[in-house]
């Protein structure tokens, strides 16, 4: 892939969002990237030396970047799931977002794709086994519509994966990512005293953000391609996380929860989806292995360290 | 180590647990000691049980109890989960695979796993016995637990899953014959309640409350069979070697009902 000569180009999608900057400054400082930014959001706070162009994924102007045919790599972290956008528009955005993306790394001789999936595309489960491989359907969509666009993402780009075989794609699927971000894991553990159901108490599975930014730099090593869950340091009730940050977690009957979540939700209190409840009531754990031994991926960063990360200063 | 030290038998566990003291199922060694505190009352005082050919259970080792089903709430995984703790001199926990309704059951969702118990998914199983643990599994499954009273000690159709993970993974699997439980709620199943409810079934004792959480405190016989192994291609059609295991229980059951006086005592 790098020819030597010249730094290594790589694209990344969502590089806007906290977690785009914690992936940028990695590849850049430590693995030598030459970095281009994808994002319809201003990046603030850019460093000189990285290239942002603010474009619609779907638009001409991100196609241009491709067209040069010296990018050697694109990292996908443009998924995009605000809950209060349109569900119409973001289907559109994401479906055909990551469509385009792909005819562009067909076209103009990408050889690596990597797309930051999530192992929430297996979703909760009351019937799950305590560890899913990377062979589980995706089921998520299945009772939690609102993950639709990522479980399709997902299969885009599997699809892909076999399709083009002049690219080496690799499909990220990490478990609850947790640090200095904004998604709704590290959301709901910064609340002081977070909602949960009244019984059930599943163990949890967290990575630590520097630790998922090593498995992209881990999977842009050349010749490494295929899906990978990507875990963190171990398993724990989602009642010892709550306790180790010293949150005082208020227990709702579940049948009363979804009726009072989606009323908060509505009148703007409460940024998570109904559906999401299931997280904190069915396990949806991942098994690891195939990272470990393919990629070589080993979380960084303890339990402790890990659950203590979602406190560090934004 | 005295059979009814909770505290040193909780020790002795082998638990693969992480920092924070849950092992990756969810199962908690003090969970674990303050279930056994009450699951000892029960198999002592309450249904008085009595434990033979225990010496049958491998001290270490990857194991899969294979037991008949019945008397509408587990309580006979229960009891041989109890006896295999409680009688041995090395004390072993018995991982029972549960039904996929209890995660949907508020409080049982999570004590369950924090007992050590798992939801019976196949991968669940093969992922315990390669780390060499116990795995108690109830083939009859649902058919069993709330069979009529009319048809106790008549073992259901069995199902084939436990003999595919024997082969599998060349785990000994050991006979369990548990007498006791079959009376412990004579019980007809309503079949609309149990649909309503989305239960496996809907059991009602002849007696009050009706319901049958409580159990009549009959008296438990457990009969541990020598180690059968098997080998062979767990993708072959293994009817017959399921049925040598089914053969072996009802004969321990029937041996177990002759030696028995009384259901109570």
């Amino acid at each position: 892939m790098s020819s030597g000569d010249r730094p290594r180009k790589v694209v990344i999608t969502g590089i806007s969002g906290r977690f785009g900057h914690i992936v940028a400054r990695r590849l850049h400082h430590d693995e030598g990237w030459n970095i281009v930014g994808l994002d319809r959001r201003p990046m603030r706070g850019k460093p000189k030396d990285i290239e942002h162009h603010q474009v619609d994924l779907r638009s001409k102007k991100a196609r241009d970047v491709f067209r040069a045919g010296d990018v050697d790599a694109l990292v996908h972290l443009g998924v995009m799931h605000d809950p209060r956008a349109r569900p119409a528009e973001l289907y559109s955005w994401n479906i055909a977002g990551t469509t385009k993306l792909l005819e562009y790394c067909q076209a103009y001789k990408v050889p690596k794709v990597v797309l930051l999936s999530s192992s929430n595309v297996y979703g909760p489960r009351p019937d799950n086994p305590q560890f899913l491989t990377e062979e589980a359907p995706l089921l998520a969509a299945q009772r939690f519509p609102q993950m639709r666009d990522l479980v399709e993402i997902d299969h885009l780009v599997s699809t892909f994966l076999w399709r083009a075989r002049d690219t080496e794609t690799v499909i990220l699927r990490p478990v609850h990512i947790v640090g200095p971000v904004h998604n709704a894991p590290s959301n709901y553990l910064r609340i002081e005293r977070p909602p949960t159901l009244l019984g059930f108490d599943p163990m949890v599975q967290l990575v630590h953000v520097e630790d998922v930014a090593d498995a992209i730099a881990l999977a842009l090593t050349p010749g490494r391609r295929g899906i990978y869950n990507i875990v963190g340091p171990g398993e724990v009730p989602l009642s010892a996380v709550l306790h180790e940050l010293g949150r005082e977690p208020r227990a709702i009957p579940h049948p009363v929860a979804k009726p009072i979540l989606s009323f908060a939700f509505r009148l703007g209190i409460s940024s998570f989806p109904v559906a999401e409840l299931d997280f904190i009531r069915y396990v949806c754990m991942v098994d690891g292995r195939r990272a470990a031994a393919e990629l070589g991926f080993r979380a960084r960063f303890g339990l402790r360290e890990t659950i203590h990360a979602v406190d560090d200063p934004l | 180590m005295p059979q009814d030290d909770i505290a040193g038998r909780t020790q002795a566990l082998v638990v693969h647990g992480n920092e924070f003291g849950y092992d990756a199922f969810g199962m908690s060694r003090d969970s674990v000691r303050t279930a056994a505190a009450v699951a000892r009352w029960l198999y002592r005082h309450y249904f008085r049980a009595e434990a033979h050919g225990i010496e049958n259970i491998p001290t270490t080792g990857r194991l899969i109890l294979v037991a008949n089903h019945s008397g509408q709430l587990p309580f006979d995984g229960l009891v041989i989960g109890s006896a295999c703790f409680l009688e041995p001199p090395q004390p072993r926990l018995v991982r029972a695979m549960v039904e996929f309704f209890v995660p949907t059951v508020p409080f049982a969702s999570y004590l369950f796993s924090r007992w050590g118990q798992i939801t019976g998914t196949p991968e669940n199983c093969r992922r315990l016995l390669s780390a060499e643990e116990a795995v108690l599994v109830f083939p009859e499954g649902a058919r069993g637990i709330s069979k009529p009273f009319s048809r106790r000690y008549q073992l259901a159709e069995f199902g084939k899953g436990f003999m595919r993970l024997a082969l599998e993974t060349g785990s000994p699997i050991v006979p369990v014959a548990v007498i006791g439980a079959e009376e412990q709620a004579p019980a007809i199943n309503v079949k609309p309640l149990a649909r309503l409810l989305r239960t496996p079934s809907f059991p009602v004792v002849p007696y009050p409350p009706f319901i049958a959480p409580v159990p009549l405190p009959v008296k438990y016989r457990l009969y541990f069979g020598e180690p059968m192994r098997f080998t062979g291609d767990p993708d072959d059609d293994c009817d017959e070697q399921v049925k040598q295991v089914k053969n072996r229980i009802q004969s321990m059951i029937h041996m177990g009902l002759r030696e028995r006086e009384h259901v109570f005592w």
